[in-house]
């Protein structure tokens, strides 16, 4: 249950290994969740992490199987009770070349990055309403707030996932369950290991500070850093010609 | 705050105005109806509510069914020995309102009158008086609960499961009727002695010297006085006025508090700020004249329930109030709270410090021999969360504890380090309600 100051006591981290997810739940641990669920792929194998002094549970999760979604939430509120903060955080960038070269790779990874969010989502949801609280954190990008050529596969399926996660809000508005929207920028990290930083870009530690003071605020979206939402202001009424001279 | 709940709920929060959560309430007029209701408790659970002035969780149930216990309002007095049976959805307003004209006062009142005999029950309530007479529960006779299989049960002093619903948050069952003793009084004034002190060491001392010679004894500190004069407080102590003591021509049991004024329309939301609540304390602190004089009781024992819905103006963000209680010997902990907090400008509207006695044998009653310090602080203050989680530490350190009545933000490891009589209550309560029909968010926030 979400105290009066924000601070949580159970996490279910959707993609449990992602680096911007397991920064935003040892955060929420250091503010005194107690119990930690990390569903990934394959997870049930090996040993849990240690994180701070939870209760730490592995559920295996594959984002590419939504048939399996429903049962995933199930057995996490089995194991820590009511969910109070769900974080899907599971993802592939890829490169737009390769997708260009694998169109079937392409579907695969939209299937991810946007379909699994959708059926993971509106599970985590409907056991969000039931509890009547808890706050499902989805990780959009500012790579879906105006679609680039650069990387319009990865961009088109995140735009689709900002416009889901905005509905999926408003649709639970007065059930005492909310979504929480994060735009992070580029975040050096190890999904985008060996890419040269765009402006702006941050660390996974921001964007997990970021979001555990969205948390305690009840802010609906939060741009990571701050500045992005005013040049996104911007960048999305550049004219179209322009835009598509971006380098990147 | 979210208004559009789903058909047939409501949002509920408590009289700090956080985390609200939606669940369906139902009124009941009988115990019988109470009984019915709790049979047919929904998968997540009941729980019982009263007037909703605990501050936080206490009488929520996110998601599920909420028994709103208001229309249990029956009550009759034995005017020979005092005792009164009430509904447990009776406001002490309502029965002070009854009792004072025929010469009898409740047994202890909180710091509002706006509250149920079930709530103040459930959560051992505590007076000015606390360090002669105890707390609630001290006072009871017999409860008539509604347990977990929707049966009704009358227990005495005797039963385990009494002394784990006094105090015990609801969490037992819905408490649909109390027998009391009450006390007998011969007006409506309370001789009042105020007196101001110069720092803390000063009150803490003229508190432990002087109280036993009153019924009712409270300190208001002045938490915006820094250095020399930090802890600086006013105390006011008093006893139940005698006849003789009325001007001539007064009617001495008279009880009429005035009716409540609404905060003004034009006060905007969040007009406590730290600009209004520093002149308040200051002008608080001056116009609280030493000497003695007459009051009465409304005015002495509940000046906060003049003004209806004061808990708004704190603003949409609501407020926290941080209750806690040391035993005596711990007075280094007790200072070094206050400086801190004085230190750190926090801004209470109120802050109280009272000498507690004797507790009652309640399993999670709050009072223990000691002092306990309530303030209240806007939640959006930045830093609060840290600032009370060091407060917390301190006050487990010195074995003391927090009041779950005023609480919303406690760890649950430390409600288990500070409530040494915790793995008792939950084998009389699992025993009571081994399928946890009876659910509250705060139950869920510490793991009851
Ligand atoms: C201005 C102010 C001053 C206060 N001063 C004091 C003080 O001096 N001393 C003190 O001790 N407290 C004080 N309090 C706290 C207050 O006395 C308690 O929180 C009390 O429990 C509130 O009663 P209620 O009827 O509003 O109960 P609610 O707030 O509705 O419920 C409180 C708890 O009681 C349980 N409960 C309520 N009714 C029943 C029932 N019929 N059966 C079973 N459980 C039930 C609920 O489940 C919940 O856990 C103060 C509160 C305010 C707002
Ligand atoms: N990094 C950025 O620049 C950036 C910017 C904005 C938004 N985001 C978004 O933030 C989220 C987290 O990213 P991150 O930086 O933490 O990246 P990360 O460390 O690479 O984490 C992504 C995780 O997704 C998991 N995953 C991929 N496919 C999966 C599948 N089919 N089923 C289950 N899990 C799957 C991966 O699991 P394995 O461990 O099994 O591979 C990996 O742990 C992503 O949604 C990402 O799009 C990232």
């Amino acid at each position: 249950m979400r105290n009066a100051l924000g601070s949580v006591d159970t996490v279910l981290l959707l993609g449990g290994r992602s680096e911007i997810g397991l920064a935003i739940v040892e955060r929420l641990v250091r503010d005194g969740a107690r119990r930690v669920v990390l569903a990934a792929r394959g997870a049930t194998g090996g040993e849990p992490p240690v994180i701070g002094d939870a209760e730490v549970h592995l559920l295996d999760f594959d984002a590419s199987r939504p048939e399996t979604h429903g049962e995933v939430i199930e057995a996490a509120a089995k194991l820590v009770g009511d969910l109070d903060v769900v974080i899907p955080a599971f993802g592939v960038l890829g490169r737009q070349a390769d997708y260009d070269a694998d169109p079937v790779a392409a579907a695969e990874a939209v299937a991810v990055n946007y379909g699994g969010h959708v059926s993971a989502g509106l599970y985590a949801a409907r056991r969000l309403r039931e509890q009547g609280h808890g706050t499902l954190v989805v990780l959009s990008s500012v790579a879906g707030i105006r679609v680039r050529r650069a990387n319009f596969v990865y961009g088109s399926a995140k735009a689709g996932l900002d416009g889901f996660a905005q509905g999926l809000g408003d649709a639970l508005h007065g059930s005492g369950a909310r979504v929480m929207v994060v735009r992070p920028g580029f975040v050096v990290g190890r999904m985008t290991e060996g890419m040269t930083p765009a402006p702006l870009s941050s660390t996974p530690g921001q964007v997990a500070d970021a979001v555990v003071a969205g948390l305690r605020s009840g802010a609906e979206t939060v741009w990571v850093p701050g500045a992005l939402r005013a040049m996104f202001a911007v960048m999305r009424v550049l004219p179209r010609a322009v835009w598509r001279r971006m380098p990147r | 705050m979210s208004s559009a709940a789903p058909p047939g709920t409501t949002f509920l929060t408590g009289w700090g105005r956080t985390s609200p959560t939606p669940a369906r309430l139902v009124r009941p007029a009988t115990a019988e109806q109470v009984a019915e209701t709790v049979r047919r408790a929904p998968e997540r659970g009941v729980a019982a509510r009263g007037l909703g002035r605990a501050y936080g969780d206490a009488a929520q149930n996110a998601g599920g069914l909420v028994v709103d216990c208001t229309a249990l309002t029956s009550w009759s007095l034995d005017e020979a020995t005092g005792l009164v049976t009430a509904g447990a959805g009776l406001s002490l307003h309502d029965l002070m309102a009854a009792l004072v004209p025929r010469g009898w006062f409740v047994p202890v009142t909180p710091g509002t009158r706006h509250v149920t005999v079930g709530g103040a029950v459930a959560a051992d309530v505590h007076g000015k008086n606390h360090h002669v007479d105890s707390s609630f529960g001290a006072h009871l006779r017999s409860l008539t609960l509604v347990t977990a299989g929707g049966g009704i049960r009358t227990l005495t002093p005797a039963d385990d499961l009494f002394w784990a619903t006094v105090g015990g948050m609801g969490l037992t069952g819905v408490i649909v009727e109390a027998v009391f003793r009450c006390v007998p009084i011969e007006t409506s004034r309370v001789r009042v002695d105020t007196e101001r002190t110069r720092d803390l060491d000063h009150t803490l001392e003229t508190m432990a010297a002087t109280d036993d010679r009153y019924r009712y004894t409270v300190a208001w500190i002045d938490l915006l006085a820094r250095g020399g004069r930090m802890g600086r407080s006013v105390l006011t102590r008093g006893d139940h006025a005698a006849r003789e003591e009325l001007p001539r021509g007064a009617d001495p049991l008279e009880f009429a508090p005035r009716a409540l004024v609404k905060a003004p329309p034009w006060a905007p939301d969040g007009l406590l700020n730290p600009l209004t609540v520093r002149a308040f304390n200051e002008a608080w602190y001056l116009k609280s004249r030493p000497g003695t004089s007459v009051q009465g009781l409304a005015p002495f024992f509940h000046p906060l329930d003049f003004v209806d819905g004061w808990n708004r103006a704190y603003g949409p963000r609501g407020f926290v109030q941080y209750q806690f209680v040391v035993p005596f010997g711990q007075e280094a902990t007790l200072r070094r709270i206050v400086a801190r907090l004085s230190a750190e400008g926090v801004v209470s509207f109120l802050t109280v410090l009272k000498r507690f006695g004797p507790g009652t044998p309640g399993m999670l009653s709050f009072p223990m021999p000691g002092w306990t310090l309530a303030l209240d602080i806007p939640a959006g203050q930045r830093g609060l969360a840290g600032l009370l989680r060091a407060f917390d530490a301190q006050v487990a350190e010195a074995g003391g504890r927090i009041y779950l009545a005023k609480d919303s933000r406690m760890a649950a490891g430390t409600m288990a380090a500070t409530y040494p009589r915790l793995a008792e209550w939950r084998k009389v309560r699992d025993e009571a309600d081994p399928d946890g029909v009876f659910r509250t968010d705060l139950a869920r926030r510490l793991g009851l």
